[in-house]
């Protein structure tokens, strides 16, 4: 069996296609396995042929296992379901029936993903098939794709008896904007890296990472150590400011003002220091190929010693009574709760899975050279309710100031880095990997290159593809008002899933 | 209960009083300025990655540029970003900043409706629709109404519905698949409305414009009375773009 590492790039023509069935029970054979889980699957299509990829990520060893099989052009578009085996690839398989009208017999729902304008499914996004039950007992509701407050489309339709929701299903898809066709239309290099930082406006760091760690490895580019430390140190102010914005958050849908109001004045700190670092809040213009406009300056690393300490003191003294408070813990107490198995089944990645009793961080099982020299010891929590990633958020936060603090006291940062580099020129014939471990959980990008050099094949990844299951499930006999803290607490993407 | 009002001591005051005149630092970059510097303009126009600088006389388009600074990298001399953050307007052709033009960002009052200052000077309910906007500028919204900026003292609100709404807020560059809900909320708002376009993918389409998943058609039949240029946007160039639109 195929093994690579993370961010690392190999030949095609080292990829065996294995026939259907002999991939159908490799794959299943290791995602039974509790320490293997599924990083991407995909069809790359190749004239009237099409190459299947599946990367599955091995908690234990380290690496990342590749197998792929191959459709030719005269076999018939239709494949044995893995899902019914193994649910967590059931997203992946619908979205290749959506866009190459490939069917798996057996999968449970092969419903739309994103309604891509090139898809073999021309379902419209007006007639997707919602689950439905029929019972004069139940009526159902419809939220969105616009939503009440300042946030992105997505339509969720609940099936309720009384208050209680029996089954909350969600359809996306309205914000997809052609992201991974674009990363094979912009032909520069400057264009595409922009591009990754809009994949999720909030998640800026983390997919501008992967996405530079993918490109520099198919280029075969070694940057220096100090800007992988300088992008994991953006990777970590990012989670802080997030989490942080998320519990402010979660505050003002429990009513507690003051803690809303204090939380969201230290995110604004921490964004106004990445904008002080590279002119942006979001750190968009920070992550480069190859380089960095911004070098980590001595002005910076002190004015971050400051920033932090003065965060630090009022974030414990607002946490010290927002946790303690009885309207909070009644509020989030075994609401929306998710068993290990069931985060085990679906697949869940990042603080979604963590706060469930399943470690699947990136940053400890795959790391990149930055968490190899200073490493993490991720958060995990057993209860899986509101209150656990309400927790988990604190806790997170805590965990990347004690490694920013770690990193700053003991690496020399030189004044000087490397310059931005966009002529790379990229491995002809080659497929390469990236994860990277974003606030919401794993990043994956995968590149493969044509006989030229030039990228044919781009795909992204963003942990909300795994994990908008999770809170249909959280939903389950929950009262319908109890919606906007669950959703609140995963706070997941749109624009990611939707690309 | 001693404990919050001790608390709300340590934090200390937090809002900004003046929100036309706050020094931001540099690297962040607001309005650039362009100088007469002689420089190869072919490579200067290429370098752009979205495509928003002209050649003879050398221009940048706002409502195109993302503000990555690469030009500013490449030609040091020819262009510099100021932290001017006053950059919106409600023309937009008055986003295009000229070489030797070292002028603020102005509106042209002729252009606005008698009943937007008559009516919304004062309190103003804004509907925000998000069109494959990346959640950056959306974020940014809502920072407008926290702590720091509390856009909320000049009567500036969001509301849950466009019915409830005096004008719309749009931000991403349009989906195909969110052109039919954007149309049901402008349609659904009462008159007078405003419409505003907030961040480079709502102004121009930014990288995405080529994409088949964009349909921008819309805007050929709406009335756009703002243009807030950013990637995203400052929360101070918000709030004075849309107090600047109703109060002047």
């Amino acid at each position: 069996m195929l093994k690579i590492t993370n961010n690392q790039t190999i030949e095609l023509d080292k990829i065996k296609k294995l026939d259907y069935d002999k991939f159908y029970s490799s794959v299943v054979e290791l995602l039974n396995k509790k320490e293997n889980h599924c990083v991407n699957y995909f069809a790359y299509p190749i004239k009237d042929e099409f190459q299947f990829f599946i990367a599955i990520a091995d908690d234990k060893n380290h690496d990342i296992v590749i197998l792929s099989h191959q459709l030719n052009q005269d076999d018939k578009k239709e494949l044995k379901s893995l899902t019914e085996k193994i649910f967590s690839l059931h997203i992946f398989e619908r979205e290749i029936y959506e866009n190459y009208g490939i069917k798996f017999i057996g999968h449970p729902w092969l419903k739309p993903v994103r309604y891509p304008s090139n898809r073999a499914n021309k379902t419209n996004i007006n007639d997707y098939p919602f689950y439905t039950i029929k019972s004069n007992e139940l009526h159902e509701v419809g939220v969105g794709p616009i939503h009440a407050g300042i946030i992105e489309p997505g339509h969720f339709r609940f099936i309720c008896n009384g208050e209680n929701v029996l089954h909350l299903e969600i359809q996306l898809g309205w914000q997809h904007r052609g992201i991974e066709q674009l990363f094979l239309e912009k032909k520069n290099h400057l264009q595409r890296n922009i591009l990754a930082e809009n994949i999720a406006g909030d998640t800026v760091i983390g997919h501008t990472t992967a996405f530079a760690q993918t490109l520099e490895s198919l280029a075969n580019f070694n940057v220096s150590e100090q800007l992988h430390l300088e992008r994991a140190l953006a990777l970590e102010l990012e989670r802080i400011a997030i989490h942080t914005g998320d519990i402010g958050a979660l505050c003002v849908d429990a009513a507690y003002h003051l803690g809303a109001n204090v939380f969201g004045i230290l995110r604004t700190a921490i964004i106004n220091f990445i904008q002080a670092w590279c002119g942006n809040r979001f750190g968009k213009s920070l992550i480069r190929l190859g380089g960095s406009n911004f070098p980590f300056t001595k002005e910076l690393r002190n004015e971050l010693f400051e920033v932090l300490k003065s965060y630090e003191k009022k974030f414990e003294e607002m946490a010290r009574i927002t946790y303690r408070l009885t309207s909070i813990q009644n509020r989030f107490e075994l609401i929306g709760t998710i068993t290990e198995k069931q985060a085990r089944i679906i697949g869940t990645v990042g603080l979604s899975a963590r706060m469930a009793n399943v470690l699947r961080d990136v940053r400890e099982t795959h790391p990149n050279i930055a968490f190899q020299k200073y490493p993490v010891n991720p958060v995990v929590l057993k209860t899986g309710d509101v209150m656990a990633r309400f927790v988990a958020k604190k806790r997170e936060i805590r965990k990347s100031i004690s490694w920013i603090r770690d990193l700053l006291n003991n690496f020399k940062f030189k004044e000087n880095i490397e310059k931005p580099n966009y002529s790379l020129k990229l491995k002809p014939q080659h497929f390469s990997i990236s994860l990277c471990e974003g606030w919401r959980g794993e990043i994956c990008h995968c590149a493969i290159t044509d006989k030229d050099g030039a990228l044919t094949y781009y795909k992204v990844k963003d942990p909300s593809l795994h994990n908008w299951k999770v809170l249909e499930l959280s939903l389950r006999n929950v009262e319908i008002s109890d919606f906007p803290i669950n959703n609140k607490s995963y706070n997941l993407s749109y624009c990611g899933n939707d690309l | 209960m001693i404990k919050e009002p001790k608390l709300m001591m340590l934090n200390g005051r937090q809002y900004i009083p003046d929100l036309k005149n706050v020094k931001l630092k540099p690297p962040f970059r607001g309005r650039p300025e362009i100088s007469k510097a002689k420089v190869d303009e072919l490579v200067l126009v290429k370098t752009c990655p979205l495509g928003a600088i002209s050649s003879n006389p050398v221009s940048i388009d706002l409502g195109k540029c993302a503000f990555c600074g690469e030009c500013s990298f490449v030609f040091p001399d020819k262009i510099k970003f100021t932290q001017d953050y006053r950059i919106a307007s409600n023309k937009r052709e008055n986003l295009i900043i000229r070489e030797g033009e070292d002028s603020e960002v102005k509106f042209d009052e002729n252009l606005i409706n008698k009943d937007i200052r008559r009516v919304f000077a004062k309190s103003l309910k804004l509907r925000q629709v998000s069109a494959g906007g990346d959640n950056s500028c959306e974020v940014e919204l809502g920072a407008c109404g926290n702590a720091n900026f509390d856009m909320n003292r000049y009567g500036i609100e969001f509301t849950a519905s466009p019915r409830h709404a005096d004008g719309i807020v749009l931000t991403g560059p349009i989906t195909e698949n969110m052109q039919e809900p954007l149309r049901i909320a402008y349609d659904a708002t009462p008159e007078p409305k405003i419409f505003i376009l907030c961040g480079v993918d709502a102004i121009s389409g930014g990288l995405f414009t080529e994409s088949k998943a964009i349909d921008r058609s819309i805007l050929n039949e709406i009335k756009i009375d703002l243009f807030i240029p950013g990637n995203p946007s400052h929360p101070l160039t918000i709030i004075n773009a849309i107090l600047d639109l109703t109060r002047g």
